[in-house]
């Protein structure tokens, strides 16, 4: 997907087009829209994951062909991305599980409540 | 990919220590996506433990406008620095050079203002050591800030190189490795622009 001998790299300029259009529909959707929060969530978090593979695929030549594939280790990309998305689920799913979000204790406290808690219930 | 030089395609590609060094440098980037996606937990799980310190959504939405203009400054310089690498891949290191170096000015740009973002959230008593939420704030955005100074840093000592070695296999192959790094910050900050930004106005 090299488009060596343009003049003008179209995959970079559509590329840069979606991920602005992005970006403003993500902010309109924050400041603009009367979505319910979780709706609104849930489309800004699609819209960066759809911005991520414009940059991935548009911008850093990963799938390139005129270089082999771009030389991409896809199965550590993998893991890498399995990774992220194992911390970052796995911390959410452990430490705030059940756990309400707005209140007014401080952070120390709040593990500490929750284990208590759960020994609680295993009694 | 056989380990002889190839006469044809992308320079930095040609020789087996130029498609190595890129190898390498995408499993480098595995390994940064694990190391933000530990920030970005770390950030998760203490959202809402502001303590003391004023909340995040009061700033937010009082900054909105600065975290956009950061955002497209950061959007376009790494759309800019596409274009220089599709200058280098065309043989002009004139252009390369002028498009890293319009890149670079954008990276300024945002870093410039994300410093004055952060004084001026000290100013109204949201510091690293305020509160759970805000430290974890400062280190997850400011571990962004740290990557982005580096590679305007790095660039930069390409860019003086260049000027001393032309665009050869090695040149190439490092500069086009500072391109990976750089569309990958972008990468970090929609996630950070997402995560924290947009969803801290939200909840």
């Amino acid at each position: 997907m090299a488009d060596t001998n343009k003049k003008v790299p179209t995959q970079h300029v559509i590329g840069f087009l979606l991920s602005l259009v992005m970006t403003l529909i993500a902010a309109w959707a924050v400041i603009g829209s009367a979505l319910p929060t979780m709706w609104i969530i849930i489309s800004i978090f699609v819209l960066a994951f759809l911005q991520a593979g414009v940059q991935l695929f548009m911008f850093m030549h990963i799938t390139e062909k005129s270089s082999g594939g771009g030389h991409v280790p896809w199965n550590m990309m993998f893991h890498g991305f399995a990774l992220a998305a194992i911390v970052v689920a796995g911390s959410l799913f452990t430490m705030s599980f059940g756990f309400d979000h707005g209140d007014m204790h401080g952070g120390d406290h709040g593990g500490n409540e929750q284990h208590e808690e759960h020994s609680n219930h295993g009694e | 990919m056989a380990a002889e030089e190839l006469k044809s395609g992308p320079l930095e590609y040609r020789s087996q220590e130029g498609r190595m060094g890129i190898l390498g440098f995408w499993i480098f980037l595995g390994a940064e996506v694990v190391l933000f996606a530990t920030l970005f937990a770390t950030y998760a799980v203490l959202f809402g433990r502001t303590a003391d310190a004023p909340a995040p959504s009061e700033l937010f939405q009082s900054g909105v406008g600065m975290t956009l203009v950061m955002t497209f400054l950061l959007l376009t310089s790494s759309f800019t620095c596409g274009i220089a690498v599709h200058e280098m891949r065309k043989g002009n290191a004139k252009g390369l050079a002028t498009w890293l170096i319009i890149t670079l000015v954008l990276g300024l740009g945002f870093l410039g203002l994300e410093i004055y973002e952060f004084n001026h959230y000290v100013h109204e008593g949201a510091t690293l050591p305020s509160s759970a939420y805000w430290s974890a704030f400062f280190v997850l955005a400011g571990t962004h800030g740290l990557h982005v100074t580096l590679g305007i840093g790095w660039a930069i000592c390409l860019l003086i190189q260049l000027k001393q070695r032309g665009l050869t296999n090695v040149t190439s192959r490092k500069f086009f490795v500072v391109s990976l790094y750089w569309h990958f910050l972008d990468v970090i900050w929609i996630f950070i622009f997402t995560g924290i930004y947009l969803t801290g106005m939200v909840l």
